[in-house]
């Protein structure tokens, strides 16, 4: 009891200390504080944002934009990443010998390069390796690749497209309820109907016919070279895409361990009695391995995604506006750099606890499935 | 009686010959159904259109010891601009004509790494040679003595800044961090809080941001007139970073000893201290061997990080070398050197854990 006493109070002492001592110092370098500074101008631009700014915008909305990139990069990166960390962690089990080699390889190499120098080398792979958008590289019809980024064609807008999403998001409506009575049905009377099959049937035939109802529009926004850019299409710019591969790389080489293990820790014996009851390949998978491959994957898959969203700090370093480097340049600017920091480490706990507490969520629908 | 009975001189019967030898291999390995047959020939002719084009660039067209004039004509690539930048890259800053000591240091480091490998050489005597080899790395890498030329420490850079913030960033993240755990799994609410509070903190936060706090709030913290050097500050942040995440792989080892050990040493009558010291934590620190060697690895891969805050690890002196005209624009060559540095290093890390886990595997 007297040591915890102890141990607080020395807690407390050092924490005043720093604390008078900052006080002391601020006023010494006339340096106001508190986050009233949120309000002023800016005054710099950010490439890429994410909603409208421009450099007479606030700090406020400046470290707003930040963090929006932030979350912009490490969505699409945490949907890659998943997509190619379990095709390498599953290639990793084939057995075809060069596919789980060579998945092998990946991971090693991967696993034990610095990040940082990951995502050099791929900023400086767009910089040097490809051509001027004059001699940019054309790999696919409408698909342009060079030092500007990677630029490529979209259908041209048309009304038709919202509707399009709509009839989609129905016929997802509409493929979750037949599952649902699906299950009621062979809850009732034994009969397995092909209700994802049809669910899926129908939530690509709804868009379609929308598609065509609205006269089935085909025009595209091609990009074009004017001048020494392109116009038109869409462009990723090469900060975007050189923290996305290497974000996507690295991670994903984690994510393939954790998969891995995650499915030789579901033993032999569950697939041969799952077969032996009759599952075809695709239930076995579905309904024995996954729900019991999914435990042992996810706690450490949350991890690898928190990680990968603090790893997209790094954009920093390549010259993405992400909201460390927003907030860098406010500290550089303003000198407010306790306000500064604390708020690139308020942003980043808040997106941890909330990464968290979803993935705890599923975690536990997840643990339902034990009986 | 004299019927024949069966000739047991017989050859014994040879496994068809598609199932053995290199056609066996193959057939069981690459072409067992028309599935895998198909990945396998698609796989074969990705290699073949990337790794031939990757090996015309990297050694037929390529240059190793050339100027950087010459290396203007060539479409391979320009290896050269490693060996003429070897001594800035590796050692940055440090004086030219003493660059020696810190080779001797770097080299006398390896040997003693190389040293504890063996389990054998796992003794008391061990510390004091590790001790004995700290002083005379520090002495080789400060001098002062034994007519050496003072070097400040804002001139060590290069790979020995890498080694040494990642060294002493293991060797005192871990106490730090096994106390923590301990700390957490404790039964004191107060000291619980606090490093469950620590521990959380840290963890929920980028390294980068540590560093930052390190490099542009820190000095606010501290009484006027007291400055600490920035790479000592650079290194307490990767300290307290590492620590954090020490602690929570050694409370999973905590969590993993029965309860029956902490009542069996109760009942010795040992008390808390020599509870933990004897019984609970020789067990808990063996089983995370593996994952603390993971954390040590990307605290490794993370002293990199370094170059946000403009200190010269050997990133940032690979980035400087690059920025000089004569060698702009051969950045593929120098990063996928330095990539090459680090991954021997993590490599032989991850390997060497790899082996060790086995060795103490003692079945329970």
């Amino acid at each position: 009891m007297l040591f915890q006493v102890v141990v607080l109070l020395l807690a407390l002492s050092i924490g005043y200390a720093l604390f008078s001592n900052t006080q002391a110092n601020l006023e010494r370098q006339s340096i106001a504080t508190g986050f009233g500074f949120l309000q002023n101008e800016a005054g710099f631009e950010i490439g890429e944002p994410a909603i409208d700014y421009s450099a007479a915008d606030s700090y406020g909305r400046a470290l707003l934009v930040g963090a929006l990139n932030t979350l912009k990069v490490s969505f699409v990166g945490i949907v890659f990443t998943l997509l190619l960390g379990t095709i390498v962690g599953i290639a990793r089990l084939s057995h075809n010998w060069l596919v789980s080699r060579l998945s092998g390889v990946f991971i090693e190499v991967m696993q034990n390069i610095p990040i940082l120098l990951q995502l050099f080398f791929w900023y400086a792979l767009f910089y040097e390796a490809f051509p001027s958008p004059r001699q940019a590289l054309n790999p696919l019809q409408g698909v342009f690749l060079c030092n500007r980024g990677l630029i490529f064609g979209v259908p041209a807008e048309h009304p038709a497209h919202s509707a399009m999403l709509i009839a989609l998001l129905l016929g997802m409506l509409g493929w979750w309820l037949l599952v649902r009575r699906g299950h009621k049905i062979q809850d009732r009377t034994g009969r397995i109907l092909p209700m994802h099959r049809i669910g899926m049937v129908l939530s690509l035939l709804l868009p379609l016919l929308v598609w065509l109802f609205a006269g089935a529009p085909t025009a595209m926004d091609i990009p074009s070279l004017q001048g020494f850019n392109f116009a038109g299409g869409v462009t990723v710019s090469p900060e975007f895409s050189a923290l996305l591969i290497g974000l996507v790389l690295y991670t994903s080489a984690f994510v393939a361990e954790i998969v891995r293990a995650g499915i030789q820790s579901v033993s032999r014996g569950q697939v041969e009695a799952a077969m032996s009851i009759g599952l075809r390949p695709g239930q076995v998978l579905r309904l024995v391995i996954l729900p019991q491959a999914l435990r042992v994957i996810i706690p450490p898959l949350t991890s690898q995604m928190l990680n990968l969203t603090k790893n997209s700090s790094l954009a920093i370093a390549i010259g993405y506006s992400d909201f460390v480097s927003v907030a860098n340049t406010t500290i550089n600017q303003t000198g407010q750099a306790i306000e500064g920091v604390a708020l690139i480490m308020l942003v980043y706990l808040f997106f941890s606890l909330s990464t968290s507490v979803f993935m705890n969520w599923y975690n536990k629908k997840m643990m339902l499935v034990e009986r | 009686m004299s019927e024949k009975i069966a000739d047991t001189t017989a050859e014994p019967m040879k496994p068809p010959v598609r199932n053995v030898g290199v056609y066996g291999w193959l057939r069981e390995n690459l072409f067992n159904n028309w599935f895998n047959s198909l990945l396998t020939l698609l796989i074969l002719y990705g290699l073949w259109q990337t790794c031939v084009p990757l090996i015309r660039w990297a050694f037929i067209d390529s240059l190793w010891f050339s100027s950087a004039e010459a290396c203007r004509d060539i479409d391979g690539a320009c290896w050269s601009i490693i060996p003429n930048n070897v001594s800035f890259i590796f050692f940055g800053f440090f004086p030219d004509g003493q660059q020696w000591r810190p080779l001797l240091a770097m080299l006398l480091l390896f040997a003693l790494v190389f040293y504890s490998k063996d389990r054998k050489h796992w003794k008391r005597s061990l510390g004091v040679y590790w001790l004995l080899g700290l002083i005379v790395m520090g002495t080789l890498m400060h001098g002062g003595v034994f007519g050496l030329p003072v070097v400040e420490t804002d001139q060590w850079s290069g790979f020995p800044l890498t080694l040494m913030l990642a060294l002493f960033g293991m060797v005192f993240a871990y106490p730090l961090g096994v106390l923590l755990a301990l700390g957490r799994q404790s039964r004191m609410a107060g000291i619980k809080t606090l490093c469950v509070v620590y521990i959380e903190l840290i963890r929920g936060v980028p390294l980068i941001s540590l560093l930052f706090m390190s490099s542009v709030m820190f000095p606010l913290f501290l009484p006027e007139g007291l400055s600490i050097d920035k790479v000592l500050r650079a290194q307490v942040a990767i300290i307290l970073f590492t620590a954090a995440y020490i602690a929570e792989v050694v409370r999973g080892g905590l969590q993993a000893i029965p309860k029956g050990q902490y009542e069996a040493a109760d009942s010795l009558g040992l008390g808390y201290g020599k509870t933990m010291r004897l019984i609970i934590l020789p067990q808990a620190l063996k089983i995370v061997i593996p994952p603390s060697v993971g954390v040590l690895i990307s605290a490794f891969k993370d002293t990199s990080l370094v170059v946000i805050i403009a200190l010269y690890d050997v990133l940032t002196t690979t980035k400087v070398t690059l920025s000089n005209p004569d060698w702009m624009g051969y950045s593929r060559e120098a990063y996928l050197f330095l990539a090459l540095l680090y991954f021997v290093c993590c490599y032989a890390m991850s390997s060497y854990s790899r082996k060790l886990e086995k060795e103490l595997h003692t079945g329970h």
